[in-house]
């Protein structure tokens, strides 16, 4: 592979495993404080499915990027300009319904790219995208059934879910934001480009809002600066700071 | 830190009085495999059927358990009373001669 596709190809895998490692150790953070068991054990489950995710995509990239790194090197000994993760997958959990918003609005996105990735002419791409799809639509049915739920439910849920949607709605757009590197990859057959996932992302969305009594914000302003590593929201270093502290703290230490 | 922050609990109207709605009980049946029976593997709650099934495949076959789920409403499961257990369970106890047990089993039949 030439040297500039190999660095086009790991910027892609890293933007997928950073998302799932960000978002995996932030739902993580719900271990044992949900609000009931049930939910705890299902946040708990969610989390480790994109930990499992995390392993399959920056494994590829640390073989893609071929400097003789491993996942693991990725995961815990890069700073946080290194990180490729969408900004909404760094934002803090909030209350349970902004948490579960949060995972509705990544569930949808994840759900509709990965079966066009799992077709993708990367076969290793492709491997990993039908593994991880069978966890995606159990997620998304999950994610999609607790937002009506809370939002179609008493005042009080709706009123929270309204406001975690205000919230977090300016950064989905951050998904569809497509540069050079994205267009290399369309090219070649790899993944789709970002920007013609959209108005499937927003016709799913209007679906559940309406079923969740929710209000779409019309604004279509996002924020941006994770997936290409211009600047991460302050959350992202608080929460590496966390992540990464044994690795830090005792260099090479394994269990 | 973590970045939780739980909801506060709803008020509670004095000593004792929960304003706090439960969501219902379901009892929870899975086949481990197939040809085999669901078997009750325990309870748990959720605010309606389906949750109750999402909820069951979370809590109850994250390791690889079941290949089907039922659950049913706790409330719509009779029960015998545990006070009625002499009358109920007691006489056949007696009546060993019901059990299959005098029979020479041919070698062929295998295990039953």
């Amino acid at each position: 592979m030439a040297k500039q596709d190999r660095t086009t190809l790991t910027e892609f895998l890293l933007r997928m495993g950073d998302n799932t490692l960000i978002l995996g150790h932030r739902v993580s953070e719900w271990c044992g404080h949900a609000p009931v068991l049930e939910e705890d054990i299902a946040l708990a489950n969610t989390a480790l499915d994109l930990i499992g995710q995390t392993q399959l995509w920056l494994g590829y990239a640390a073989e893609v990027q071929g400097e003789g790194k491993t996942a693991d090197d990725l995961a815990f000994l890069r700073d946080a300009w290194d990180f490729r993760n969408v900004l909404l997958v760094e934002l803090p959990n909030g209350d349970f319904g902004q948490t579960l918003m949060r995972q509705f609005l990544f569930d949808a996105w994840s759900s509709i790219l990965m079966p066009r990735l799992a077709t993708s002419s990367d076969t290793r791409v492709a491997e990993i995208a039908e593994k991880a799809a069978k966890e995606i639509s159990y997620h998304v049915e999950r994610s999609a059934d607790t937002v009506v739920g809370l939002g179609d439910g008493t005042e009080e849920s709706h009123t929270r879910m309204q406001a975690a949607l205000d919230y977090l709605y300016p950064y989905v757009g951050e998904f569809f934001l497509s540069d050079a590197g994205d267009a290399a990859i369309a090219a070649a057959g790899i993944a789709p480009d970002p920007a013609s996932l959209r108005a499937e992302y927003d016709d799913f969305l209007d679906r559940v809002m309406a079923k969740a009594t929710l209000t779409l914000p019309e604004d279509r302003f996002t924020h941006h600066g994770g997936r290409n590593g211009e600047m991460h929201t302050e959350h992202l270093g608080h929460i590496l700071t966390q992540m990464q502290w044994l690795q830090r703290a005792y260099p090479g230490n394994t269990w | 830190m973590s970045s939780v922050t739980p909801g506060e609990l709803p008020a509670s109207e004095g000593k004792g009085k929960s304003t706090r709605h439960e969501w219902p009980l379901w009892e929870v049946f899975i086949r481990g495999q197939h040809g085999l029976n669901h078997r009750h593997v325990g309870s748990l709650h959720a605010p309606d059927a389906e949750m109750a099934i999402k909820n069951a495949r979370d809590v109850y076959t994250r390791r690889n358990e079941g290949v089907s789920i039922w659950v049913v409403e706790s409330r719509h499961i009779t029960a015998t009373a545990p006070g009625e257990k002499g009358p109920l369970f007691e006489p056949s106890e007696s009546k060993i001669y019901r059990h299959p047990s005098f029979f020479d089993i041919p070698d062929d039949v295998g295990h039953m």
